[in-house]
């Protein structure tokens, strides 16, 4: 009974102040508004640096020739790599799960009328195991169109869209860079990555673009794929010793090719992002601080100034427990409110501002849970000594207070 | 009338302070108040009429002597039963009035009824009988602000009678009021008084308005002087 007698209260007294109690609360709604979107665009940023990683395969080590990004300016280009190495690597070194060649080139499509600049990608089906890429419709290459180089092609959904609209593109002809070819499959979507999009691809047979478009029978990168059993540093460090052997590098010499662990950079990004989502938090942590001060500190003021109020209160007959509970509540009312305001506001600001910084949209229950319950706990904490002050104040003293 | 006094005080002493600053406002006051009286209680300022007052409100407890209320020592209950004690006996009227802004007079009303835990329909039908016997029956939903004096001053008589008590406190009511709205106030507790069997006690320095009570009491130097019977008596 108490309790339902000084929530009726609670909620006149806010009901009769209602822009102070506007003001009151602002203080938690920036706070809370703040910390939970600060916390959802973060974790959004996080999972997007994962999938623009995990894009790239999980697990996987590319080769390519030359000493790593933006290294080995001068001098002669260094070689690419031929179909020798892709069997030594998938024979001699143990931990390998798959290793598929890439040899890269680009071009337009071409299907009734409609025009596509795209990227061209010569591979085999092991590719598909080792990027993790699925086909949502047709079928990989068969083991004799590998062989052969024979003209089909597996398309991603950008290709598609800009190619065939809505039609089904499986079983049609299209052309890639003047020559015709059947397509066999559609790529599972990929999304947007850090590395462009992913699904701006035709996907052929390597020994058909190494014929029609590169024209010799080098790869230019080499996929291996770490088994999940083995430590993808140990399989680096043998896969690097083995194609120094193989490309006879003098020892002490430099590599002439680069392995790059996609693993390392996920970690590093992942963690870049981690950093900085609490960086932020924080601070809008502290803002939500600042807010439960502002909340203590108006109803301090509102104790003082309903003197008098609480004077009356306590002369018709309310117990210091009553009057205490009141002012408690009145404290949590606001706080919760505001803490639902910022929630709603927070939703709001994520779904806006995600698409602009291109990072997901993800509803995270357990911030949101976390920052209500803080700015609950705010009010408690901030509403309890204005509070007991209010509780304490003597009736004769309080009602003849002006 | 009963036998014994609702309100019985027993050598009641009142200090302030202590030290060199310690003030005795009350000096061993007796006094007997008979359930159903009409009392106005006068005196200069100083003279302990209002610290008897806080006394017999319950609002204040006596340094030594004994307090009895219907028979119970007051002076011996802490601060939350006494609150109990005004919440269940007691209805006070102000000299300011004293009713909560932006509130309506309803709302207002219905407050003792709220700490009383009484349910809203109860509340509402007690609160606006009460303010029907105040004569506001039609201003109920006016918030003090648009209220006249006279009133906001019927509201809150509406409010102290609206959960039944046994003695209605009035500090100076009329205080604050012209000739004639202190006439209305006063024929209206007249009125609760005989008609409802409610004990009135009243603070006043306007012999005028005590000339309404049957009992008037007066004060000096923190003690009861006199007791008179009023013209009404």
């Amino acid at each position: 009974m108490i309790l339902g007698t000084t929530v009726v209260l609670a909620l006149r007294a806010i009901n009769r102040h209602k822009l102070r109690s506007f003001l009151t609360t602002l203080g938690i709604i920036i706070g809370v508004a703040a910390v939970v979107t600060m916390v959802t665009l973060g974790n959004g940023a996080t999972a997007a640096v994962r999938e623009q990683i995990s894009s790239l395969g999980a697990n996987v080590l590319q080769l390519r020739p030359g000493q790593g990004f933006g290294r080995g300016g001068g001098g002669p280009r260094p070689p690419d790599f031929k179909e020798q190495d892709l069997t030594a690597i998938a024979n001699q070194l143990t931990g390998v799960r798959a290793v598929a060649p890439i040899v890269q080139s680009s071009g337009t499509a071409i299907y009734e009328g409609n025009n596509w600049s795209t990227s061209v990608y010569g591979t085999t089906s092991a590719y598909s195991e080792v990027q993790q890429w699925k086909v949502a419709d047709g079928r990989l290459f068969m083991p004799e169109e590998e062989e052969a180089g024979s003209p089909v092609c597996i398309i991603g959904n950008t290709v598609r869209n800009n190619l065939f609209q809505r039609a089904d593109p499986v079983g049609k002809r299209m052309r890639i860079k003047g020559v015709s070819c059947q397509v066999i499959g559609v790529l599972t979507t990929r999304g947007q990555g850090g590395f462009g999009d992913q699904d701006d691809v035709v996907v052929m047979p390597i020994k058909f673009v190494q014929r029609r478009f590169t024209g010799d029978r080098d790869i230019s990168q080499i996929m291996v794929a770490v088994d999940d059993a083995y430590d993808t540093s140990v399989v680096q460090a043998s896969l690097e010793q083995l194609m120094r052997e193989r490309r006879k590098i003098k020892p002490g010499a430099d590599d002439n090719f680069n392995v790059f662990d996609t693993k390392q950079i996920s970690d590093t990004l992942t963690g870049t992002t981690t950093i900085l989502t609490q960086i932020v938090g924080t601070v809008a942590a502290i803002s939500l601080l600042v807010g439960g001060i502002g909340i203590m500190n108006i109803m301090l003021v509102s104790v003082t100034e309903r003197t008098r109020e609480i004077g009356i209160r306590l002369a018709i007959g309310a117990v210091a427990s009553e009057v205490l509970t009141q002012f408690l509540v009145e404290a949590i009312v606001l706080s919760c409110l505001g803490g639902l305001i910022g929630l709603v506001l927070a939703l709001v600001a994520s779904i806006a501002i995600a698409p602009l910084m291109q990072v997901p949209f993800i509803f995270n229950i357990q911030v949101n849970l976390i920052a209500f319950a803080f700015s609950a706990a705010i009010g408690v904490i901030f509403g309890y000594f204005p509070a007991r002050r209010a509780a304490a104040l003597n009736p004769i003293d309080a009602l003849r207070h002006e | 009338m009963s036998a014994d006094p609702i309100i019985s005080l027993r050598g009641v002493t009142k200090n302030y302070g202590s030290g060199a600053t310690a003030f005795q406002a009350l000096k061993g006051v007796d006094l007997d108040i008979a359930q159903g009286d009409f009392v106005a209680v006068m005196g200069p300022s100083g003279s302990g009429k209002s610290t008897t007052m806080n006394i017999l409100g319950c609002l204040d407890v006596p340094t030594t002597g004994a307090f009895l209320f219907k028979g119970r020592h007051v002076e011996t209950l802490d601060r939350d039963q006494r609150a109990l004690l005004r919440r269940r006996y007691l209805g006070f009227v102000f000299q300011g009035f004293n009713l909560l802004a932006r509130t309506t007079a309803l709302e207002n009303v219905e407050l003792p009824l709220l700490y009383r835990g009484e349910d809203r329909r109860t509340r509402q039908i007690a609160g606006m009988a009460a303010l029907d016997k105040v004569g506001l029956k039609d201003w109920w939903d006016h918030t003090p602000a648009e209220l006249s004096g006279g009133q906001q001053q019927r509201v809150a008589i509406a409010r102290a009678i609206v959960t039944q008590p046994d003695v209605l406190l009035a500090d100076e009511p009329t205080g604050n009021l012209d000739s004639e709205r202190s006439v209305e106030i006063m024929q209206l507790l007249t009125d609760l008084n005989r008609n409802s069997g409610i004990t009135v006690l009243m603070v006043t320095h306007e012999p005028d308005m005590a000339a309404f009570a049957r009992t008037i009491v007066h004060f000096k130097d923190g003690l009861v002087e006199r007791v008179d019977q009023g013209a009404m008596a």
